[in-house]
Parts: structure tokens; C-alpha cells; sequence
């Protein structure tokens, strides 16, 4: 029969092969973790104030509306599509459920208070409608999600500027001002919630069957149609996903800086996407998943907090994140290439 | 005959181990200018990874390669190249949105001083180098436009006209009808007397007698015979591939068999005037439950586009599907699973998650069945090592990452995965293309068992054998067209290859 080959191989010659391929298979999963410990050990040697606990504190609430954001955009990337209207739309949400609250006097906004549930609701109404637009442009209409997004990144600021038209509102529900910037016990609630999202994110893409049809269908999308999966919905949910993820995340947010306004939130489509892609989940999908995106937003997060401890030029700062963020796209491309390779 | 000079190529004592599976064990190799070498054995025998070798594919091994009497390693398939070996690789790999000329001068555009593509100069030149192969096509067209077996021609002809002086072809002719591969063998008879040397792959031990002049035969990752092809015989090869005695496996189907009677049972399928632009052409059958029927058609007869028909992947333009006696319209493929419908596509990569282990190859299609939301493993890892067990996939372990199987046990996942929960109908394409006999033989085995248990089956093949082995009715389908039905008659290759 074809091939019982295997069965006549020494036993001794097998083990310290596949533990090399292994390992080679694992560097997508190795690499970003070895990033973390070197940056930390980096940081904790030339600062005295980085490693603590406190600090530690920081690093956790700095990275929250990050990792929000960076759950539903995991679901994407795994399934080998791009989401560029993230923070447009998180931008949006936050924007919204300001609009829908009741302002100070001072703030010059023609906003339409309403209770606080009705304003979460429209929020997250008008973040998921604008995930279905995406969805519904790449999945029926046939959009490149690169494209289709970009549209909705213009689309979803467009609606900002109508809301808010230049002014900074303030007030937002309760229950958001709680979550954003509220604490239990000495843990900021937002950190929290981000810690709860990404337990769940990880949990429906381990554990249930989405999840699964999400990895076969980023793996090998024209198998998962061949054997039946109805591609078009599940890529469709994963844009809707990561809408909502995003709109919360926004909410949130605004209620941590304590404003809402005009392109607040641009820097985190760029940080986003690298928490995902550093950690090591594959752009070309079907690999990595809610662990690495964590591993992804703690570099991320160590970066950023150590670079202000260790009293660096401002601008060179901004270099420094591009070029960790092209050598985490390097290892991901190679990583790819080695397990391609130990495969073959 | 082995002419008594240097070989071109030399490989001595090569071993070649995947991830702890030795794939070659101590295989010696030596390639002569001016001779074809045909190379047969069962999949998984270790002919492809040799030549992938040779090619520079695979750049680690152990063992000599010694070229014009030095050693040489490869590093690439670019270093390969610069040395004048070129492969023909089993899957095809063409621009199919670049035009034929395009294609046939692929990383070699003539351009003038100013490092300009000089575009009519190439489209002549393409052409020239098509017609001496007696394609003619305009080489300005789009390649992808064309029909398969023609870009795999067209494939070849790049290869053979890049002047390589070592070029290997892997199963180049499984997707060629008779008469592109009469031509084929022309043009490779006069390369080979023109110097070149020129290595075979196929599993039509027809094809290889007919154009060898030396024959390799692999089994289980040894060479275990090299011999003249005149000297030889397709029985001798035969035995010497499976190692054992090979009678009932030389099934030639030249001579003519009777088809069984037309069973009684309702009709599973039926379709109706179905009409595809530049495909299909008011195409109308039925197909029973506990029946095997048979399409059978050249490359390029409308057979692909048909069966993504039937599984919802394309929409006719025209004509109506009956499934279970009610009309249908598939809006997608899970629409079509869920009617009762499954489908295994001709291609291999189309149907398999090479990333993935086993069980969840074999459990993607039963997940909605087994799991409302959460996943169950071990349900999983069960159904897959049931079926495992009665195709015989070897090995036989459901962790085992997909691609690590061999071609023939790849196959065979891709039809486990629909067994565990049987469908109504099940829509086969080239089922056993690139199969060894014993595969073949389980392949044919599988799909009688399936017709026993009552459902209906539809195998599309461009290889007669196929359709031969597996059917108990055969439509034959002639540039989108039906052209003719066999049905309890007398049957034989010769006449479906007459009616096509």
C-alpha cells in the first residue's frame, strides 16, 4: 500500500527531528513571547521606576481599549481579511454615545439626550450596522476587505464630524463612565472588561464551532467552501465582530480619556493591528488567535510605557515602534516560510 | 538503449527524510544525455521527492549529486536553473491572467536597450515556439481563457523551449487529451534527439513504454529496478512497483464490458436543460440512488463547471436542478450540503487543510451534525479514526498533520470526510487521479459500498479508466454537450473514446 514507510524508521533518528520541527513550527508562537521578555528585561535594567507594580498597573490600563479593539480584529486577520475601519468606528460609537447623552451647557452640540441604556443601544446599534455594511460589501458585493474598509474608515469619520461638527462632548451614560473609568478593588474596570473580552474572544475561537469554521476558512477558504462551510457568513461575522469589539472599545474609551471628539482614536488602528500581528497570529489567517494577540499587546504595551521611562527623544520614539513593528512582520512572514517548510 | 558514455547526472546514495517519514533511502540515479527516463512507482514512492531533488526544491538531503562530473548542490530551484534542469510540476503553475505570450517568456520578456518589453516580438516568438509544438493559439490572448489542457501544454512548452537540458515532467499527461499527448511525445522525441535528457513521471505505464527509453521503478523510497523500457512489459513493471503478482490489477478495460441494467429507484438528482455561458449547453440527466453515473469527456468538456453546479458553487445561467423531487436553487455550497449534496473537487489543495491535522480535515463537514455550538474533540477524533480505519489511511493517526500524508492518503481524507454522515448524492471529480493501483483499488472499493448502501454517485473524470472501473451508467460529454448515453450495452475505452 502506499505508504507504510514510517513504521521502519529507528526510533531513535525520529526524536530529535520532530522536536526540531517542533520547534520551527511553534515560532510563530516563540518568537513574539521572547520579544516580551527581552524588551522587559530591557526596560527593568535601564529604569529603576519600569518594573513595579504600580507601573505594571499603567502598562495593564494603557493597553486596554487596544486590546478591546484588538479581540474582534483577531477574528478578521484569522480569517485572512484586513479591517482598517476599526478605530473609525470605535471613533464613531464613542462620538454617538455622547451625542445621545445629555451635555453640560457649555458644550455646544445640537445633541438628543436620551436615557443611558437607550444611548448604549443605539451606540452598539450603529457600530454593528456599520460592521453589516462592511460585511455585506466584501461578502456579497465582493470588495476587497482592504478597500472596503478604507471606505468605511472615511464613511465612519464622516459621521463623527457631522455629530460632533469641531466640538469636544463630555458626558457619557453612567454605566460607560463606570466601565472607562471606574475601579473595583484598586483594578480599573476597563482592564477588566478588556480581560473579559478576550477570555470570551478566546473561548468562541477554541471552543465552538465558529470558531473552527474562522480558522478553516483563514486556512484554506476555498476547501471550507468545497466542504460546505458557508463562507460569505462567517467572514461576514468576523467584519461584524470587529465592529462591535471596536464600538465597545471606543465607548470605553471616551469615558477613560474623559472626552469625546474628532479623531481621537487614530493611533489605534496602527497599534491594533500590530498588537495582532506582533503576537504572532498570520496574516495570511488560519494561524494564531486571542493568546498571541495578549503576547502582541504586552510588547506593545511594554514599548511604549518603557520608552517613556527610559527618557528617550519623543520623535525617535515613533521610529523605534516602526521598526519592532517591521522585524514582528518579519518573524511573521519567516515563521510562516519555516512551518510552510517543516511541513513540506 | 542506455548509451555507454558519462552520465549528464549522477545522484548517489540519496536519503531524503520528512519530518522522521524517510521518503528516499540510498537511491542511486544516473541521467544520460539523449534519453528519455521513464519513472514509475506507487504515490508516496519517493519518485516526485527525487526529481524535486534534482530540481533544487529540496535543498536538504544526504547523498552525492555530481553534474557533468562535478559535485553540485543546489541551494534553489534558481540554482537549478542556471544549470539547465527545469521541472514540469504535477499541479500547474501559470499567470492565468498574463496572455500566452506573456507566459511562455515568463521571467525572460525580450526587451530592447532601454529595458522596454518589445511586445510583438515576443507574441511572434511565442507563437513560433507554440506552432513547432502544434499549438495555435493567439499568443496575445489570456492564458486563463483557455481550456486546462492547453495552459498545461502551454506549461510544458515553456519549459521545453527555456533551454533546459535536463527537464523533468511529473504526470504531464493526466490532464491532456489523446491527441496533445501525441504531441507531446513528438516534441519530446525530437528534444531528446536534439541532446536533451528528459525524465518521465506517470502512472500510465502505457504512456511510459510508449516514450521511454529507460524505465526507474520505486518502491517504498528504493530504486528497485532500471531496465529498457523495450525489454520490459506492463505486467513486469506492475509487479515490480507493488512487489507481488499483479494479474488482477492489469485491468486495461480495452476489451468491452457490460454495463448492468438500469436500476428501478427514484431519481435523486435531475437536471434539466442545464445551460453555462462558453461551458455547458442544455445538459440534462438524472441519478439514482444506488447507481454510479458515469461523465466522461476531455479536458475541458464543461465536466468541472458542471459539477460546481450540482454543489452550488456556480449558478447556471439556465435550466433546473431537482434534488429529492423538489426543484432547487443553490444560493451556496452549504446550501447544497444541506440538500444532501457532497463533492469532492478534482484538485486536492480545493478540498484539504494541509495546516491542519486529520481529524479536523475529516470533521469540518459533520461539525454542524456532532455540535450545536461548543466543539466536541473527542466525538471528532472518534469519527475520524472510524474512518481512518475502514479507508485505510495510513498512518493511521488523527493528530498527523495533513500534509504529511502521502498524495493517495490525502485523497482518501478527502472522501472520508464526507462518509461519516452519507449524503444523498455524492459528486466525485477525477477520484483517483494520481492514485497507485492499490489506491485506485480501494478508491473503487469505497464508492460500490456507497452505491450498496442506496446512495446515488456521480464520478467526472477526463481518464476512461475511471469511469469504467467505478460506473454503472456513463454520459459522455462533448464540448458542453451530451453526446451520447451508455446504458446496459457493451462498453469499452475505444468507444468512449470515439464518442468524445
Amino acid at each position: 500500500m502506499a505508504s507504510s514507510e514510517s513504521a521502519t524508521v529507528p526510533a531513535d533518528r525520529k526524536r530529535p527531528r520532530s522536536v526540531g520541527r517542533f520547534l520551527r513550527s511553534q515560532m510563530r508562537n516563540i518568537a513574539p513571547f521572547l520579544t516580551l521578555i527581552c524588551l522587559t528585561g530591557f526596560f527593568a535594567a535601564a529604569s529603576p521606576s519600569f518594573a513595579t507594580l504600580d507601573n505594571f498597573g499603567n502598562i495593564l490600563t494603557q493597553v486596554s481599549v487596544t486590546g478591546i479593539i484588538a479581540v474582534g480584529l483577531t477574528f478578521v486577520i484569522l480569517c485572512a481579511e484586513i479591517d482598517l475601519s476599526i478605530a473609525s468606528i470605535a471613533n464613531v460609537t464613542g462620538i454617538a454615545v455622547a451625542y445621545f447623552t445629555l451635555q453640560d451647557s457649555y458644550v455646544n452640540i445640537a445633541n438628543v439626550p436620551m436615557p443611558g441604556w437607550a444611548a448604549v443601544m443605539l451606540a452598539l446599534a450603529l457600530c454593528a450596522l456599520l460592521g453589516v455594511v462592511n460585511a455585506f460589501g466584501l461578502t456579497v458585493i465582493g470588495i476587497p476587505s482592504f478597500i472596503m474598509t478604507l471606505a468605511m474608515m472615511q464613511i465612519a469619520a464622516g459621521i463623527s464630524a457631522l455629530l460632533v461638527r469641531g466640538q469636544i462632548a463630555y458626558k457619557v451614560p453612567d454605566v460607560i463612565t463606570t466601565l472607562g473609568s471606574g475601579s473595583i478593588g484598586g483594578i480599573p474596570c476597563i482592564v477588566i472588561v478588556a480581560a473579559l473580552m478576550l477570555l470570551g474572544g478566546h473561548l468562541v475561537l477554541t471552543y465552538t464551532r465558529f470558531g473552527r469554521y474562522v480558522y478553516m476558512v483563514g486556512g484554506n477558504r476555498e476547501a471550507a467552501e468545497y466542504s460546505g462551510l458557508n463562507v460569505k457568513l462567517i467572514l461576514g461575522s468576523a467584519m461584524v465582530i470587529a465592529a462591535v469589539c471596536s464600538g465597545i472599545g471606543g465607548m470605553l474609551g471616551v469615558a477613560h480619556f474623559g472626552s469625546a471628539q474628532q479623531n481621537e482614536f487614530d493611533t489605534y488602528l496602527l497599534d491594533s493591528i500590530a498588537a495582532v500581528v506582533v503576537g504572532g497570529t498570520s496574516l495570511f489567517g488560519g494561524r494564531g488567535g486571542i493568546g498571541n494577540t495578549i503576547v502582541g499587546l504586552f510588547v506593545l504595551g511594554v514599548l511604549n510605557n518603557g520608552l517613556d521611562h527610559v527618557n528617550i527623544d519623543s520623535f525617535l520614539k515613533i521610529l523605534i515602534r516602526g521598526l519592532i513593528l517591521l522585524a514582528a512582520l518579519v518573524i511573521n512572514v519567516y515563521a510562516q516560510r519555516l512551518r510552510e517548510r517543516s511541513v513540506d | 538503449m542506455i548509451p555507454q558514455r558519462a552520465p549528464i547526472l549522477e545522484l548517489r546514495g540519496i536519503t531524503k527524510a520528512f519530518g522522521g517519514v524517510e521518503a528516499l533511502r540510498g537511491v542511486d540515479f544516473a541521467l544520460f544525455a539523449g534519453e528519455i527516463h521513464g519513472l514509475v512507482g506507487e504515490n508516496g514512492a519517493g519518485k516526485s521527492t527525487l526529481m524535486k531533488i534534482i530540481a533544487g526544491v529540496h535543498a536538504e538531503f544526504s547523498g552525492r549529486s555530481i553534474l557533468d562530473g562535478k559535485d553540485t548542490r543546489f541551494r534553489s530551484t534558481r540554482d537549478a536553473h542556471a544549470a539547465g534542469i527545469a521541472m514540469v510540476h504535477q499541479e500547474l503553475s501559470v499567470a492565468p491572467d498574463l496572455s500566452v505570450a506573456e507566459n511562455v517568456f515568463l521571467g525572460t520578456q525580450p526587451t530592447n536597450r532601454f529595458g522596454l518589453v518589445q511586445w510583438r516580438r515576443m507574441a511572434r516568438e511565442a507563437g513560433e515556439q507554440l506552432a513547432k509544438f502544434g499549438i495555435d493559439v493567439d499568443p496575445m490572448s489570456r492564458l486563463g481563457d483557455l481550456p486546462i489542457g492547453m495552459q498545461q501544454l502551454i506549461e510544458i512548452a515553456r519549459v521545453l523551449f527555456s533551454g533546459a537540458r535536463i527537464v523533468i515532467l511529473d504526470e504531464p499527461t493526466s490532464a491532456l487529451s489523446p491527441p496533445e499527448v501525441e504531441r507531446l511525445f513528438a516534441t519530446l522525441r525530437r528534444l531528446r534527439d536534439e541532446g536533451c535528457a528528459i525524465v518521465f513521471i506517470s502512472h500510465f505505464i502505457e504512456d511510459i513504454l510508449r516514450v521511454s527509453d529507460t524505465v526507474t521503478v520505486f518502491r517504498n523510497g528504493r530504486k528497485v529496478a532500471e531496465t529498457e523500457a523495450a525489454a520490459t512489459s506492463k505486467a513486469a513493471l506492475i509487479e515490480a512497483m507493488i512487489g507481488k503478482g499483479s494479474e488482477a490489477l492489469g485491468e486495461t478495460y480495452t476489451d468491452d464490458i457490460m454495463l448492468p441494467p438500469p436500476t428501478d429507484r427514484p431519481a435523486v438528482l435531475k437536471a434539466d436543460e442545464l445551460t453555462l455561458a462558453r461551458s455547458l449547453q442544455d445538459v440534462s440527466f438524472e441519478a439514482r440512488g444506488g447507481e454510479v453515473l458515469g461523465i466522461y469527456g476531455f479536458m475541458g468538456c464543461g465536466q468541472l463547471e458542471l459539477a460546481r453546479i450540482l454543489f452550488g458553487k456556480i449558478k447556471p445561467d439556465r435550466g433546473t436542478l431537482i434534488v429529492g423531487g423538489e426543484p432547487k436553487s443553490f444560493a451556496s455550497t452549504a446550501a447544497a450540503r444541506r440538500a444532501g449534496v457532497a463533492f469532492v473537487p478534482e484538485s486536492r489543495r480545493a478540498m484539504l487543510f494541509h495546516q491542519e491535522p486529520v481529524y479536523k480535515n475529516i470533521s469540518i463537514s459533520v461539525l454542524g451534525r456532532i455540535s450545536a455550538l461548543l466543539l466536541k474533540p473527542a466525538r471528532e477524533r472518534s469519527i475520524a479514526a472510524r474512518q481512518v480505519e475502514q479507508l485505510q489511511i495510513r498512518p493511521a493517526a488523527v493528530e498527523l498533520e495533513l500534509g504529511m500524508l502521502s498524495g493517495g492518503n490525502q485523497q482518501k481524507v478527502a472522501l472520508a470526510k464526507w462518509l461519516s454522515y452519507p449524503p444523498r448524492l455524492l459528486v466525485l471529480c477525477e477520484p483517483t487521479r494520481g492514485m497507485d493501483v492499490g489506491a485506485k483499488n480501494d478508491v473503487v472499493n469505497i464508492v460500490r459500498d456507497l452505491r450498496a448502501k442506496g446512495l446515488a454517485v456521480i464520478v467526472l473524470s477526463t481518464e476512461p479508466e475511471t469511469v469504467l472501473s467505478l460506473a454503472d451508467r456513463i454520459i459522455v460529454l462533448k464540448r458542453g454537450a451530451v453526446v451520447r448515453e451508455f446504458a446496459h450495452e457493451m462498453v469499452s475505452k475505444d468507444r468512449l473514446l470515439q464518442a468524445a
